[in-house]
């Protein structure tokens, strides 16, 4: 959802967030809202800012948000107060499940379809009743091998079996009735520490304020993510916000407050391992991406908008190989390398360390304080033979080698390091032209004003004269494996003296063009699967749909009067929507659910669908179309004219998740991988999948460790930026917040005899660090089985550079990640703690 | 340009503070807003954007709200930079990172020359750009021809690279992003490529 529209909810939950501290702009629209009299609610381990400007806040330990999560599930349930119509059109709550299907609640914390040797599951259970679901997202399956493909094709035969009675006992709703039966507001209270009246008030507030008429949005930020069960985390509000009908409607939503400026635009053109931009999936060598058609036929849904997917992939190598891309060799697929399991950034960490990643970039990233285990980051650096590091300033990774914990406490010299390393100027925002993508898809164009200082340039200039020496030195080789980047097109127009190639030529290419003719397409439904298309990013076509046409430049918001989608404003992929899932916003026939939550509608008399947004949904489709499945439909015509999530194989939102999960189609409680306590609700302890690099590097505590009894969580400060280099070189914002401490409960520091401001020691198996204590009542201990549980907070911005500085926290953190996404678990461990400084060399 | 304010004698000083004292005008029923707060001396300040030579549109560089920014350059350098008022999300605000963006492209210790260590080496060392350039160039050409994989064991085609690496790409342009993704991985082969979606 956008963020201005948090202004039109009725309710708004924070949680995973401390937003009006992180995202403090954003929050300025749940301060309307709260104005407008929206019942603002956050629950955090921590009494933050947030907190203090909300109307109920709930503590919870941290971890625990899933049996928080799961509470109100239950009670939406239980008190059938869930949003029949819209629930009951528009998710899969009456799909029948195959009977094979186990839960948590008969297996005591497991699924079925566990392999106990392989610690994974077998998804054949969790699935339709006699139909395979293929996952709607790329990201989240690709670890999974198995051939969904000849068992998918089965959902072009008829629409996946339902009863609309919901007596059905395998239907999703009854599954998710026993599964959350559990999730009492008693367990609640015991799980999370949050009082049970705190908590009913909660559901209260959520459940009186959706339905037609009323609108709820839930707000999180890597509070939620920063899990090993961080998917689930999100999952579980996706569940509510689905039986609340908060989807899709003005005010109504999940808002994703993400970190860095461009941290959307650099997963929808992902700078990341598993994904080819737009969210087409890398090959995968042990998957059967064999070949083009192979990858087609295994990667393609046959129902739903996926079903355009060869369209979207054929159109990309068109645009990275050219000419050499021919129906003949597959368009230059096999030029794609393959990966061959997880490599993402904490495998990363452990193959620098182990020698295996011998060259690295570092663009704008700073792992030393910014990834987890910063002592075997710094490891892995002094591992490599060579590193180039492109930032503004002198960064913690740039200075490893003379300024490192290793060198500082005698491990290494400077001397036997033998990376060589580049430090190179980099060029900021202003200093160059491009787009950055915000929170909610935005993408807005930013001008060059002046130039970078000195030899600054931007990452563009670099990545594209590297890649024209690149092709001069491999201009004469006639092997095989350098085709690929002899055939990469590479064309961009130059600007100027200093060589900075065309940011517009760049984008151009990204909306994509018909090819050879490079008359840019107006839009991704304009791509072609036969190379007569050349798109770089399908979801971003629109963006610039003609010549002298940048959109993402456009700067025309609506007036106090307009309808407030600012469709004038920049660009939303796609097609410029600004709430996915919109046709929701309509009953099933076409009708806004209520004057006052009006924003998409059927005209019938025009035959197409109307409002103040961009339709997500065929825009003539009408409400009453049904599949003609005697015609065995593929892609959209298998969806009928009232399910509006298009991209999911059946057109409904998946409250049960048959595939694309590995830790289950239901979120579950699971204590995190370092926990103080036993789980209180299941004999499994914690996530059965999570990830874990079994290293001497990466040792783990063991749950309820004596040696580590207090909780740990990280998190951030207003004034300053995560890996802190933009903001601890910043005089105003280094003044502002000019070194690390740590929060500690006074509860906890009189047991320890620790004093406001005194030096504290934080140890865990990783390493130890030292930092003041900053006595605070925000942080309280919880009660458990007659135990007290104390909780510890720790910015983790600080390092040695800049004017504002501090002891690193990640030295404390693991290399511990979600099974899904391998985000690490940075926002649940457990530490000690003692009053004291570190000995010299430190 | 600013005019030179001149500089007066404590008498002036006083009798100009009689007059100009903003209490008695406000009593009088001045406006405490904008009348009433002038004095000879504020009339005499120029705002700062008035010297620009030039401005432009920018985002803010830090977090992901996406706040809209105004650039204001002279004779090629930044003197002011705030929110710009026309964006829906904004509407002319800033929060305290925001508000640092001019100290952030100002800043004292942003570098502005290469800087090299060797291996080994116990300092950095100042080189030329494009010394640095064709040192990189070739320094992942020698590990990519040194690591690269055509087949696996099996005879599974993979065409990639496992010794080089990139992290980072959040903080960058849409079109960098690409452009990395484009050469690193459709050209060169790598898979390690990974950015702080995941930090
Ligand atoms: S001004 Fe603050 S809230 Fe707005 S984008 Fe910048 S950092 Fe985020």
């Amino acid at each position: 959802m956008p963020q201005w529209d948090l202004a039109n909810s009725d309710v708004i939950l924070v949680m995973g967030s401390n937003m009006a501290e992180n995202h403090p702009i954003a929050f300025r629209f749940v301060m309307q809202a709260k104005e407008r009299g929206a019942t603002v609610i956050h629950a955090d381990p921590r009494f933050t800012r947030t907190s203090a400007l909300c109307d109920i806040y709930a503590p919870v330990r941290a971890g625990s948000d899933i049996a928080f999560l799961g509470g109100i599930i239950r009670y939406i349930l239980e008190k059938d107060l869930w949003f029949k119509e819209y629930a009951l059109h528009y998710t899969n709550i009456a799909t029948i499940i195959d009977e094979r299907y186990q839960g948590p609640d008969e297996l005591d914390g497991l699924f079925s379809g566990w392999d106990e040797e392989g610690k994974r599951y077998t998804y054949e259970s969790w699935q339709y009743e006699g139909m395979t679901v293929p996952s709607s997202l790329a990201e989240h399956y690709i670890d999974t091998t198995e051939s969904f493909n000849d068992e998918t094709k089965r959902l072009s035969e008829g629409p996946p079996p339902q009863d609309m009675t919901l007596q059905h006992p395998n239907c999703v709703y009854q599954i998710m009735r026993r599964h959350y039966a559990g999730y009492t507001p008693e367990m609640v209270e015991k799980v999370t520490g949050c009082p049970a009246e705190t908590f009913l008030k909660i559901c209260e507030a959520l459940t009186k304020n959706s339905g037609p008429d009323r609108t709820g949005a839930i707000c999180y930020a890597v509070g939620w993510t920063h899990h090993s069960t961080g998917v689930q985390m999100i999952r579980a509000a996706a569940i509510i916000q689905a039986l609340l009908g908060n989807v899709g409607r003005p005010g109504g939503g999940i808002l994703a407050l993400r970190g860095h400026t461009s941290i959307q635009g650099s997963t929808d053109i992902p700078t990341l391992y598993d994904m080819l931009p737009g969210y087409l999936p890398q090959p995968h060598a042990f998957k059967p991406h064999e070949t083009f058609k192979d990858f087609l036929e295994m990667e393609q849904t046959p129902t739903g908008w996926w079903a355009n997917f060869p369209k979207y992939a054929v159109s990309l190598l068109r645009a990275w190989y050219g000419d050499a891309a021919t129906p003949e060799n597959d368009w230059g697929f096999d030029w794609l390398p393959k990966i061959i399991g997880d490599h993402s950034q904490l495998p990363m960490t452990v193959a620098m360390r182990d020698g295996v990643i011998r060259g690295l970039f570092l663009m704008g990233q700073n792992p030393v304080v910014g990834s987890s285990n910063s002592h075997m980051v710094q490891r892995g650096l002094a591992n490599l033979e060579w590193l180039v590091v492109r930032d503004f300033a002198e960064t913690e990774s740039a200075t490893f080698w003379y300024q490192g914990h290793q060198v500082r406490n005698g491990e290494v010299r400077p001397e036997d390091i033998k990376t060589e390393v580049f430090l190179m100027p980099a060029s900021l925002a202003g200093e160059k032209a491009g787009t950055f993508t915000n929170t909610h898809r935005l993408i807005q164009w930013h001008d060059r004003v002046v130039d970078g200082p000195g030899d600054s340039r931007s990452e563009l200039w670099f990545v594209h004269h590297l890649a024209k020496r690149l092709k001069a030195l491999y201009a004469e080789s006639d092997r095989p494996q350098d085709e690929p980047l002899k055939n990469l097109t590479w064309d961009y127009s130059e600007d100027d003296v200093m060589g900075e190639p065309s940011a517009d030529d760049v984008l151009k290419e990204i909306n994509g063009y018909t090819w050879p003719e490079r008359k840019q397409v107006g839009d991704y439904q304009d791509l072609k699967d036969d190379g007569s298309t050349a798109c770089g990013c399908w979801i971003y076509s629109g963006v610039y749909p003609a010549e002298a046409h940048n959109q993402s430049r456009s700067r025309c918001p609506d007036g106090p009067d307009g309808p407030g989608t600012h469709l004038g404003w920049a660009f939303a992929w796609p097609s410029n929507r600004r709430t996915l899932v919109n046709r929701a916003s309509a009953d099933p026939d076409g009708k806004p659910w209520s004057e006052r939550k009006k924003l998409m509608w059927w005209n019938a008399e025009k035959g197409h669908w109307d409002g103040h947004d961009k339709p997500d949904f065929p825009r003539t489709k009408s409400p009453d179309f049904k599949p003609d499945w005697d015609s065995q439909p593929q892609g959209m015509d298998a969806i009928g004219g009232a399910d509006p999530y298009i991209m999911i194989a059946d057109g409904k939102a998946s409250l049960f998740v048959p595939s694309g999960l590995k830790d289950g189609p239901l979120p579950t409680h699971y204590e995190p991988v370092e926990a103080p306590i036993r789980n209180p609700m299941y004999k499994v302890q914690g996530n059965p999948t999570a990830k874990r690099w079994e290293h001497w590097d990466n040792p783990l505590h063991d749950p309820g460790s004596p040696d580590y009894p207090y909780a740990l969580t990280t998190y951030r400060l207003t004034e300053h930026h995560s890996g802190g280099t933009p903001t601890r070189s910043v005089p105003t914002t280094a003044e502002l917040q000019p070194e690390g401490f740590a929060e500690i409960s006074y509860e906890l520091a009189e047991e320890l005899g620790i004093k406001n401001l005194d030096w504290v020691v934080l140890t865990t198996a990783r390493g130890e660090i030292e930092t003041r204590a900053l006595l605070t009542h925000r942080l309280r201990p919880f009660h458990y089985d007659g135990r007290i549980i104390h909780q510890i907070g720790l910015p983790w911005h600080f390092g040695w550079k800049g004017y504002a500085t501090g002891d690193i926290a990640n030295v404390l953190t693991a290399l511990i990640g979600d099974p899904n996404t391998s985000m690490h678990e940075n926002k649940a461990l457990t530490c000690n703690l003692r009053r004291g400084r570190l000995g010299k060399g430190h | 340009m600013r005019k030179p304010t001149r500089r007066r004698s404590l008498l002036d000083r006083i009798k100009s503070f009689g007059k100009e004292w903003s209490l008695p005008r406000q009593l009088q029923g001045q406006s405490h807003v904008d009348k009433a707060a002038e004095s000879s001396m504020s009339r005499s300040l120029r705002p700062r954007l008035e010297e620009a030579d030039s401005v432009g549109t920018s985002i803010c560089p830090y977090c992901a709200v996406g706040c809209s920014q105004l650039v204001y350059a002279k004779d090629g350098k930044v003197i002011h930079v705030e929110g710009d008022p026309r964006s829906p999300i904004n509407q002319g605000t800033l929060c305290p990172k925001g508000a640092a963006t001019f100290g952030l492209l100002t800043s004292p210790r942003r570098i502005d020359k290469v800087l090299y260590r060797r291996p080994g080496g116990t300092e950095w060392e100042v080189k030329p750009l494009d010394w640095a350039m064709d040192r990189i160039a070739f320094l992942t050409k020698r590990t990519r021809d040194e690591s690269f994989v055509r087949r696996l064991p099996d005879g599974t085609l993979v065409n990639h690279t496992l010794a080089l690496a990139s992290l980072g790409g959040a903080t960058l342009d849409n079109e960098e992003n690409y452009a990395i993704k484009k050469l690193f991985s459709g050209g060169l082969g790598m898979v390690w490529i990974e950015n702080q979606a995941r930090v």
